[in-house]
């Protein structure tokens, strides 16, 4: 693997760039594994990373039954924040988001974070209440946040509108300067190239069609390009967790939703921020590119189709528009659907299971991408080790049962 | 825009509708005597297939009666709709919790 620095670049400008090595091999699958983690986006992609570099573990194969991240972490909107209110989810947010803020130099891979604040509109009492107790929570939990009353929100993002007299009124928000956004592939590009680099080989067009047991242990998957033996497997896999679950005969708390965003024309820079509004379900920032990214809403019903009804990006806009009306007259270039894997309690699962050797990471909703790097930190500890970190051991497959939910409906700043 | 046909009005914009979620989810005849895997199951557990699913809707901003579907959760393909109370089409759908 080529170390990317400015002389490597010199170097190969010298050559018309055409020196630059492949990114990553393009494996062939082995018939063992010590890990197989099964789903190649984002958090698999992560995890594969962490199980080398943080516990040695090198003996592992991503399988991918499209191509490398494809799904998810190709189709979200890049907002990173960690100004979760319980805890745990603080802690877990948190962990991620100190890990976002040295991954550029840790996998030599520029993730192109960009810390510009994220602000969570406030639009009715009720609101404001939530927003302020989240505040108050964050600060003590380590967390960065602060309460922004009206004028002091124009203050920050001056083309928002502040009027009283629309139907959702901005009365203040909460702002974490250090949220931001990221580049979606480079994470992962970045996380294959240095899990690549350490000796996980990365398997794509290889779906799972079965998981192998023997007397209640796993021992191996299997895929469309044969049987392939593991003593662990881990499952990542987003929107399809409860249709992989379901090959090992568990039952999952999730339902699978389309979630869909859409990017304007580019424009010339106005806004610098994110920001987001539950109450309305408008997620905006403008890309490197100048063109809006704009996140919806869930669909009500359950899909894996990956497109949604427009009647939700219908009422998003509409919204849009009446917190920016300076974006009135933006064209829309595309609109896509991702599938979200929405748990009971709106908080993940990163786990063990009932089945010995079987860990599943699911459960992540709208809001998976900012976690990616802590999704796999902790999923990599817990296969490792055969249990859960401190910072994910709240959030486990057994709380259903045991009552221990985390629910951060509504106060994980957004309603999912 | 999907179009629903509600069974008591016809056929309908899909934003007259929401979605229930799972249909054919019973509560347990003697609560007092569960096991906490089987109020997890009863509460919180999904099939959530890739496929055949059968739902709950409610025409909310029409006759206000609910309803339950057979839908295609991949095409979007409504298979059957059927009242509350009727047994799903046996040939759309496996065996659904609570009509054994």
């Amino acid at each position: 693997m080529t170390r990317f620095s400015i002389f490597s670049l010199a170097r190969n400008a010298l050559t018309g760039h055409t020196g630059w090595d492949r990114q990553w091999r393009s494996s062939e699958l082995k018939p063992d594994y010590d890990v197989v983690i099964v789903g190649g986006g984002g958090h698999g992609l992560s995890t594969a990373y962490y199980l080398a570099k943080e516990h040695g573990i090198t003996n592992v194969a991503v399988l991918e039954k499209g191509w490398l991240a494809g799904g998810n972490v190709a189709r979200n909107t890049t907002i990173i924040r960690s100004n979760y209110l319980w805890d745990e989810s603080a802690a877990i947010y948190e962990h991620a988001l100190r890990l976002w803020e040295g991954l550029s130099q840790d996998l030599n891979y520029n993730v192109m974070l960009s810390q510009r604040g994220v602000l969570n509109l406030a639009h009715n009492l009720h609101d404001v209440r939530e927003g302020r107790r989240r505040a108050y929570a964050n600060q003590l939990n380590g967390v960065d946040a602060e309460w922004l009353d009206a004028a002091a929100v124009k203050d920050f993002c001056p083309i928002i509108n502040i009027s009283p007299d629309i139907r959702h009124p901005v009365l203040g928000a909460t702002l974490q300067r250090r949220g931001g956004v990221a580049r979606h592939d480079a994470i992962a590009w970045g996380m294959a190239r240095a899990a690549d680099a350490r000796g996980v080989d990365i398997i794509e067009n290889c779906e799972v069609t079965g998981i192998r047991r023997e007397g209640g242990r796993v021992v191996g998957v299997e895929t469309s390009k044969g049987l392939v033996g593991a003593k662990k497997v881990g499952l990542v896999a987003a929107g399809h967790s409860s249709v992989l679950a379901e090959l090992a005969g568990l039952r999952l708390p999730i339902e699978s939703h389309p979630l869909q965003a859409l990017v304007s024309e580019p424009i010339k820079p106005v806004l610098d921020t994110v920001v987001m509004s539950g109450t309305v379900h408008v997620y905006v920032s403008q890309s490197d590119k100048g063109e809006l990214v704009i996140g919806a809403g869930i669909d009500g019903f359950n899909s894996y189709a990956q497109r949604g009804s427009l009647h939700v990006i219908t009422s998003q806009t509409g919204a849009l528009i009446e917190l920016f009306p300076i974006f009135s007259r933006l064209k829309m270039m595309r609109s896509w659907g991702g599938i979200v894997d929405v748990s009971p309690d709106a908080s993940p699962i990163v786990s063990k299971t009932p089945i010995d050797g079987l860990y599943i990471n699911c459960g992540w909703g709208t809001g998976g991408f900012k976690a990616t790097p802590g999704s796999g930190w902790a999923f990599a500890h817990t296969i490792a080790n055969d249990r859960a970190h401190s910072v994910n051991a709240a959030f486990s497959l057994d709380r259903f049962t045991s009552g221990a939910l985390i629910d951060e409906h509504g106060a994980a700043a957004v309603a999912h | 825009m999907l179009k629903i046909t509600c069974p008591y009005c016809g056929p309908r914009d899909e934003i007259e509708f929401r979605c229930g979620g799972e249909a054919h989810i019973t509560r347990p005849k003697e609560p007092g005597r569960l096991s906490d895997d089987a109020w997890a199951d009863y509460v919180f557990m999904r099939s959530n297939p890739k496929g055949n699913h059968a739902e709950r809707w409610l025409h909310v901003n029409g006759c206000r009666r609910w309803f339950n579907a057979i839908r295609d959760t991949v095409t979007h393909e409504f298979k059957a709709i059927y009242r509350v109370g009727d047994s799903p089409p046996a040939d759309l759908i496996g065996p659904t919790r609570g009509t054994k």
